[in-house]
């Protein structure tokens, strides 16, 4: 049979979960990593990080909208996946994504940003005009009111809702990996393992992924951008990332070591099928290149103009490298057969519903609402000042 | 006509039994059957060693159940079994053994058939991970689905440790064997039963004292696939071979 090798079960040569679902565990890690980079200045009071808190909080809003997207495109029946809401199965892991999902955009994100923008939204509502006006008179969902005794009171909750938003991100993405690492018909998915692995690998991609919007932001914008703050998220993506790096290689001298009913299988695999994905663009390029990168930036101060570029291409290639994670997982995993005597091939169309088209659309389209967000709700307004530490702060 | 609190009596009686009957999985339809879900609990006995790879039970499954071509409710392997090392055998299942199996290449190996279906497992993963229970499990031990309400995730398909299932591709939703449910359920035996030449493929009735399921499990050395899976898997194999997966 084409692009079979070996022996696959008959029902099993055609591979069940495609590009779409790879973009989805890879959406979620971002959006759970871009709001625990977000919380490290709103919980943990790490003051450098504060230029990316807002433009953190509307990227993983951005994304977090998109999320669901690849997942219905995926499904045989769509129109059906409300079933999920209504009549959801307690047994099943992948039913308490909608409600994980809810809980995460509708009380802990949405709650978020509408606190901390309430002042700025009151302000545009009564300076902007024509539509924009009544958009931001629609999003001060009637409250008006911007004494300090309210500021307070929405900075406390906001404080509040972030401390309970960090283990929503942990549960977020943490039962992303679980969906696959309780699958214990598939070796290669299942492993206790997997749910923590995908929440720091969520963690590395979300600060990868806002230290470059920043770095984006303040180019277009031609404003100076501070290093004290890019040096610092720099540091905590090093710290996640070998954290990440450690779990995984974790896994892998163990299932090295064990050596399993499964490991001829999955060793094959890397060794083939996988190569590319997983040694070269995961391990190589994805991991070790940009991990070199940071470290030389924690035992060796270079020019900031060096350094802008280091941590440019450390998160261009640790962005490469988790998604070159979750494919190696999605597809990865589906690759062999179950009787572990074979192997099959993925071919990824082009323009058809689960092909590269609607995939690159996908990754597109949360760029295009954060953009909108960002025009609607500037994450450097001028008028921002939250009470940080009994001190008001404001940022550039 | 006036409905008095006599009349209401009276009907409240065959409204319970309805609505335990409704409860049970008894159809409105049903009461003429004699078919109870609680008297039975269905698996299957493969004995390998009379399995000749004729196909038949594939040819008539596909034909009593219209089973999509190029998917496969049943199946039948060719092992083709080395002495040493004996981890690494020869498989083929040329479409599903449809058609039946040319002659082997391999003569210095121990050959045999292994015919393969839905386990219908006590503990299937497969209803675990559905996120709206759409595959269930029946009284009468069967897994079974609801194509009405399935969502063609592919979940199921992936928590099969057997490869048992499939997505339609006319439906878009998930399809396995049944264990010709409208056929056992009327007192016949299953297509790929009632088909084979040499009585490979038993349909047997846990739940029924007199079934020669009791026997056969007490005097036999039997097997189930992948035991370690802990599956409850409910299709026993006479004379299987550790080599088989």
């Amino acid at each position: 049979m084409h692009g079979v090798e070996g022996f696959m079960y008959p029902n099993e040569v055609e591979l069940q979960w495609s590009i779409l679902i790879v973009l989805y565990p890879f959406i979620t890690g971002l959006v759970a990593g871009a709001f625990i980079l977000a919380s490290l200045e709103r919980v943990f009071r790490v003051e450098a990080v504060k230029p990316t808190y807002r433009l953190a909080l509307l990227t993983a809003f951005g994304f977090m909208l998109v999320a669901p997207l690849p997942l219905q495109l995926h499904l045989g029946h769509p129109e059906r996946s409300y079933e999920m809401f209504t009549t959801p199965h307690k047994t099943s892991a992948m039913a308490m994504f909608g409600f994980v999902y809810m809980w995460y955009l509708a009380v802990v994100l949405f709650l978020e940003i509408w606190l901390d923008y309430r002042k700025d939204i009151v302000l545009l509502a009564q300076s902007a005009t024509g539509l924009k006006r009544w958009i931001y008179r629609l999003l001060t969902l009637g409250s008006y009111n911007v004494s300090d005794k309210s500021l307070a009171i929405d900075e406390r909750a906001g404080y509040i809702i972030t401390v309970i938003g960090i283990p929503s991100a942990f549960l977020l993405h943490g039962y992303v990996g679980f969906i696959f690492g309780s699958v214990k018909a598939n070796p290669w998915w299942s492993t206790p393992l997997m749910p923590i692995v995908f929440l720091f690998s969520a963690m590395v991609s979300g600060i990868a992924l806002v230290m470059l919007m920043y770095m984006a932001a303040v180019k277009i914008r031609k404003q100076q951008i501070d290093m004290r703050c890019l040096d610092t998220i720099a540091r905590y993506l090093f710290y996640t990332f070998v954290i990440d790096f450690s779990l995984e290689m974790l896994d892998l001298i163990h299932r090295m070591y064990e050596s399993g009913e499964s490991f001829q299988s999955l060793d094959f695999m890397v060794h083939t099928r996988l190569f590319f994905s997983q040694v070269l663009l995961q391990i190589i390029a994805g991991t070790c290149v940009p991990l070199a990168l940071l470290a030389a930036n924690q035992v060796y101060r270079f020019s900031d103009a060096t350094r802008r570029l280091m941590y440019g291409a450390a998160g261009g290639l640790t962005l490469i490298g988790i998604f070159a994670m979750r494919w190696n997982v999605v597809i990865g995993g589906q690759l062999f057969s179950k009787s572990f005597l074979g192997y099959t091939t993925y071919k990824l169309e082009f323009a058809t519903r689960e092909g590269l088209l609607p995939a690159v659309f996908l990754m597109i389209l949360p760029f295009v609402i954060i953009w909108g967000l960002i025009t609607l709700l500037p994450p450097w307004s001028a008028t921002h000042a939250r009470v940080v530490g009994g001190q008001h702060g404001g940022v550039s | 006509m006036e409905v008095t609190r006599r009349h209401l009596l009276l009907l409240l009686t065959p409204a319970a039994a309805a609505f335990l009957d409704h409860r049970n999985g008894v159809s409105a339809a049903a009461p003429e059957s004699k078919y109870k879900l609680a008297d039975h609990y269905w698996g299957m006995i493969v004995d390998i060693a009379k399995c000749i790879g004729c196909g038949n039970c594939v040819r008539a499954c596909s034909q009593e159940n219209a089973v999509p071509s190029g998917y496969f409710r049943t199946w039948v392997e060719r092992y083709s079994v080395p002495d040493y090392p004996e981890e690494h055998p020869i498989v083929e299942s040329p479409n599903g053994g449809m058609e039946g199996f040319p002659n082997t290449e391999h003569k210095n190996t121990k050959n045999f058939f292994v015919p393969k279906l839905c386990n219908h497992c006590e503990h299937s993963p497969c209803v675990q991970v559905c996120p709206v229970g759409a595959t269930f499990e029946t009284p009468d031990g069967l897994v079974l689905v609801d194509k009405t309400y399935c969502l063609g995730c592919r979940y199921c398909v992936q928590a099969c440790p057997y490869g048992c299932r499939y997505i339609d591709p006319h439906k878009e939703v998930v399809d396995k064997c049944t264990l010709c449910y409208h056929r056992i359920s009327q007192g016949l035996t299953t297509a790929c039963c009632e088909t084979c030449p040499t009585g490979a493929r038993l349909l047997v009735d846990l739940k029924n004292p007199k079934d020669p399921v009791h026997e056969i499990l007490r005097t036999n050395a039997v097997q189930v696939l992948k035991p370690h899976m802990a599956t409850g898997s409910k299709v026993y194999y006479k004379s299987l071979d550790q080599s088989v997966r």
